[in-house]
């Protein structure tokens, strides 16, 4: 037999020293009450979404923050920080999974106790972490992430927030983008990454297609599984189908790899590629990308973003700190943080105050903000989505320098459902209420 | 019923920790019921590996647990969480019965490849169903226990932990009395050497499979309170990276005591938590380096700590 | 008709990507038995190096492209030895003798470290070396339109196949090594020098890896993650094959290969299935793998 009595010791050895681990580093955690007002930024630093996502957002929230922390940004977010108060920005990686990030955010809210969130890529950490953030009573805003389910499950959200446009409107808009410029067109085809994302893109694209281009059917769809690189017999079977358009929502890696061999291997010269994330990669492409190629930034950024003060502030300090043009991640990542800087400078709280989460949902809630996108009106959700139009346009590469020509620009309840219709059924009605300029 | 002193002292620890719970911050409590709930997917690695099999697909039962907890509730309107835990089981162990036929077959490398073929497939059948949010998953909500509904926020989370750490201590003291027990310890016989176990007159295959459909039940187990608990499942429960993270927990915990994937659970999630506050852009190699160290200065594992103290007041 | 020679086609090319990615693994797990959770990582390493290279040499426009082609197996060679001998010498070699499990996590350890290592000297910013790819052009088959550089793919691996199996089969080394695969305790009672014959081995399994990822740079953007995705590809097809074997690896390759691009072309909604779906069936028959030796058991 064993020792008992060693068994008993050990034991209580092991869990009192587990307990007092935890217990001291619970006391040792930061209660950051020193007057800054703390952000959590979430986005991907590690995977294959980091660096046409991550880290652009990431590089942009540094600009941002240091710019507002000595007032350098034009009127009217000229103040410094966020209501007067000096911001300290938590970056921290959204890889890993929603179960995670739920454990990520908890630990911001309640050991690093920041005062708001801004973050998420994926749709998933989004749908898991909306109905925390209205547990814990913290002011969240969603800055990248597509999902539309975002706020139909969350109906009463209190909290959550989305300065992003969700990707119903990517689809609608790249239908419309396509009866406005090739109302001709017969043969569609697309190819998807093979989760959620991918399957939703492709749902609303021809859903709407069917209503927008009656005459045009669908010939080929595929969805390799995310991150598979290589496009080989994809890329055969979307050729011998000799679709006219190949419809992508592919993002990062992918779509470079994508456009790179699909190129190389004729389909992007008998068919238009049209990619909803497209500008992403503006830069990287060259010429192995096709003159021609319709590409999207999921509404107004990065080089779909207007000229106006705060855009041309904004692009000249990204272009100063990093000798980079801020692709579409980066400005709406600026949106978010110039949307939390506007709902707390109009909560009504004094000077330098910091205001809490009601206040600052009641600060943006239904609000219209001026961004490095014009203006953001928070028109759907209950006043809790963002809504804009969405523009596209053909790439374009000349003597060695990317830009986008021939581009179209929708307004936002043009290719946005009305409050409380859901895209899908917005889309199969035929699109009632739409006003389109 | 009589109780050893390991299970005694089990049961202080248990009751420690829900008090515990009354007194520390919300970040933590979650911490620690993810952390056990975890553990518990890793006692089920821990059983298989002391028969001399690794599972790098226990995110399987892991994730069916999960989807049975969320579906119940989203569609069959089971709302109870005890009923939805134990269907959960149900499940696994169904699931578990018809692959364990075939998968008690292999050994070694095979057995974990094979394994890891099945929870992909479920990865794989999951991600191909738009009914449940594919990739994205789906929100568990609005559970009830005995017909009492927490009022959301801190109460429901001191509900799922204090759950979490008494299903914890249920099974610990069953598989401490499994691996005391006569059949317990043949297992070890059998990743010794599974021949001279059949010769002695048993059967290594039934043998294994029971411990496969057993383990399939606690890590269902597990996978539903970290539905519970996070109130959100999607496909990523049964990729083979999460299958992955349970083996390098077993391993950090080591095979010697039912209490040590436990602390090794909570040692790992308070380690990758601060890896990923402090060093945000270099976290794996944090958790790397972590790895070769055990298994470089513990090779079995953290609970060598322990036993090794206790070797010294022996001599 | 166009679409069965689409299949052909499309299954050899990948089929060949997939030998290259597997070979490396399968030598490594013949000799030394660490089934090497790495081997992904010496993938992108190889990518990488190979992307960065051609990259500089191109964008300061150097000398002709041919020399590209050698640059990308050059670059594969010198990182592969490097980040070998490295991890077998410094590493590997403290653990041998442990549990054949204990060793893959070992190398999962190692992934872990390597991943956030290359981001570090690399950065997450995509790299391209697309010249070598786009410079072959392409051959017009009817509606199909096939990359010259994806078939001269089929063509090298078959190259470093039969390279690999000479190697084996042979040469004195060879022996050597099948020795030591055979019985290890008795090639070390035979005077062999065991010690060596791993690292040689390490080595030109990490050589392998990389040279698969240096290959494969310039039809793909670089990023960090690429690793990642190849293991469990590389896994199934050795697994299939039989463990430690070649031929096993080739025919594997193959099988998956060609089962894929019959899946996309005639029922995409499979495609996610078919590794897994072709490894589960190969081992319910063939529990070994297709060219797996049945070990004996100890009493």
């Amino acid at each position: 037999m064993k020792n008992n009595k060693t068994t008993f010791s050990k034991y209580l050895v092991s869990g009192v020293a587990a307990l007092a681990l935890t217990a001291g580093l619970a006391s040792g955690a930061s209660a950051a009450e020193n007057g800054k007002f703390r952000v959590g930024i979430v986005t991907f630093l590690s995977g294959p979404a980091a660096g046409p996502f991550g880290v652009p957002s990431a590089n942009a929230a540094k600009v941002l923050v240091e710019a507002l922390n000595k007032g350098e940004l034009p009127a009217p977010y000229n103040k410094i920080g966020i209501n007067g108060a000096e911001i300290e920005a938590v970056i921290i990686d959204e890889a890993g999974g929603a179960t995670k990030q739920v454990e990520e955010y908890r630990n911001l809210v309640q050991r690093q106790k920041v005062d708001a969130v801004i973050g998420y890529v994926s749709s998933g950490d989004c749908l898991a972490v909306a109905p925390v953030a209205e547990e814990l009573k913290t002011f969240t805003i969603a800055y990248d992430c597509g999902t539309s389910r975002l706020f139909v499950e969350n109906s009463d959200a209190q909290y959550m927030f989305r300065t992003g446009l969700d990707a119903s409107v990517d689809n609608i808009g790249a239908v419309r983008y396509l009866a406005a410029t090739r109302p001709d067109v017969a043969r569609l085809s697309g190819i998807q990454q093979n989760y959620s994302w991918g399957q939703d893109s492709w749902a609303d694209f021809t859903a709407a297609a069917a209503k927008l281009l009656p005459e045009s059917e669908v010939v080929e769809e595929q969805f390799p599984k995310i991150y598979q690189g290589q496009y080989g017999a994809e890329i055969s079977a979307l050729s011998v189908k000799r679709p006219e358009i190949v419809h992508s929502s592919f993002w990062g890696g992918d779509m470079e790899a994508l456009v790179l061999q699909a190129n190389a291997r004729g389909l992007l010269e008998d068919a238009t590629g049209l990619l909803t994330c497209g500008e992403a990669s503006l830069a990287t492409y060259k010429d192995q990308a096709p003159n021609g190629m319709i590409i999207g930034a999921r509404g107004p950024f990065g080089a779909f973003a207007p000229e106006n003060d705060l855009n041309t502030w904004f692009k000249g300090a990204y272009n100063a700190a990093y000798d980079l043009d801020p692709v579409y991640p980066a400005t709406k990542m600026a949106q978010a943080i110039l949307g939390l800087k506007f709902a707390a400078e109009n909560a009504g709280v004094a000077d330098k105050a910091i205001p809490t989460a009601d206040q600052l949902a009641a600060g943006l809630k239904g609000a219209s903000f001026p961004s490095v996108s014009g203006t953001v009106e928070m028109a759907r959700g209950n006043g809790h989505q963002a809504m804009q139009g969405i523009a596209y346009g053909e790439y374009h590469y000349e003597d060695g320098k990317a830009s986008i020509v021939n581009s179209v620009a929708f307004s936002g309840e043009c290719v946005t459902p009305p409050e409380g219709v859901s895209a899908a059924d917005w889309i199969a009605q035929g699109f009632p209420g739409a006003q389109c300029n | 019923m009589r109780f050893d002193k390991t299970e005694i002292s089990l049961a202080a620890v248990a009751i420690a920790c829900v008090l515990f719970g009354f007194v520390s911050p919300g970040w933590l409590i979650f911490l620690l019921t993810i952390a056990f709930a975890k553990a518990l997917v890793v006692q089920g690695v821990v059983m298989q590996m002391r028969s001399g099999l690794v599972s790098f697909g226990q995110g399987l039962f892991y994730c069916i647990g999960g989807y049975t907890v969320g579906m119940g509730g989203q569609f069959f309107g089971i709302h109870d969480a005890i009923a939805a835990l134990s269907l959960g089981m149900l499940v696994a162990i169904a699931v578990a019965m018809v692959l364990g036929l075939l998968l008690t077959r292999y050994r070694d490398i095979f057995f974990a490849m094979l394994s890891l073929a099945f929870s992909m497939i479920l990865f794989g059948i999951l991600v191909k169903s738009p009914g449940l949010g594919s990739t994205d998953g789906f929100n568990v909500h609005n559970w009830t226990i005995f017909g009492w509904a927490p009022d959301g926020g801190e109460s429901s989370q001191h509900t799922v932990f204090t759950l979490t750490v008494l299903a914890g201590l249920m099974i610990a003291v069953l598989i401490h009395r499994y691996t005391k027990a006569g059949i317990g310890v043949i297992c070890e016989a059998v990743r010794e050497n599974e021949v001279r176990v059949e010769y002695l007159g048993l059967s290594p295959r039934w043998l294994l499979y029971g411990n496969y459909v057993s383990a399939a039940a606690v890590s269902a187990l597990g996978g539903g309170l970290t539905a519970l608990a996070t109130g959100h499942v999607d496909p990523e429960m049964a990729y083979w990276t999460t299958s992955g993270e349970f083996i390098f927990i077993a391993l950090l915990g080591g095979l010697g005591h039912v209490a040590a994937p436990f602390i090794a659970a909570v040692v790992f999630s308070v380690v990758r938590t601060y890896a990923i506050e402090l060093v945000p852009h270099t976290w794996q190699m944090i958790l790397g380096f972590t790895l070769l160290g055990v298994i470089v200065f513990l090779p079995k594992g953290l609970w060598s700590l322990v036993s090794r103290k206790k070797a010294g007041e022996r001599a | 008709m166009t679409s069965l020679l689409a299949v052909l086609i499309d299954g050899s090319i990948y089929a060949s990507w997939l030998f290259l990615v597997a070979a490396g693994l399968t030598v490594i797990y013949g000799v030394m038995r660490i089934l090497n959770m790495a081997h992904g990582s010496f993938y992108a390493i190889g990518a990488y190096s190979a992307a960065s290279l051609v990259g500089w040499y191109f964008n300061n426009g150097i000398g002709p492209a041919w020399i590209s082609y050698l640059l990308l197996v050059g670059a594969a060679l010198l990182a592969g030895l490097i980040v070998g001998v490295i991890i077998e010498r410094g590493l590997l070699r403290l653990m041998y003798g442990r549990d054949e499990i204990l060793m893959v996590i070992i190398t999962y350890a190692l992934l872990l470290i390597l991943e956030d290592t290359m981001k570090i000297v690399w950065g997450v910013n995509p790299y391209f070396a697309y010249q070598p790819y786009s410079e072959l052009g392409r051959t017009s088959l009817g509606l199909l339109k096939v990359s010259n550089y994806d078939l001269s793919l089929v063509g090298v691996s078959a190259v470093i196949g039969l390279v690999l199996w000479g190697l084996l089969e042979r040469t004195n080394t060879g022996k050597v090594l099948r020795a030591v695969i055979h019985d290890r305790e008795i090639a070390v009672a035979m005077g062999v020098n065991v010690r060596l014959m791993f690292t040689i081995t390490f080595v030109i399994g990490t050589i392998l890896g990389a040279l698969a990822g240096a290959l494969t740079a310039p039809a793909i953007s670089v990023v960090p993650g690429i690793g990642i995705e190849v293991i469990v590809l590389a896994f199934a097809v050795v697994v299939i094959g039989g463990l430690g074997s070649i031929g096993g690896a080739a025919v594997g390759a193959l099988l998956v290969g060609l089962s894929r691009a019959a899946a996309v072309h005639y029922a995409p909604e499979f495609e996610l299935f078919v590794i897994y779906g072709v490894m589960s069936l190969v081992l319910a028959f063939r529990p070994e793998g297709l060219f797996g030796r049945t070990l004996a058991r100890k009493i």
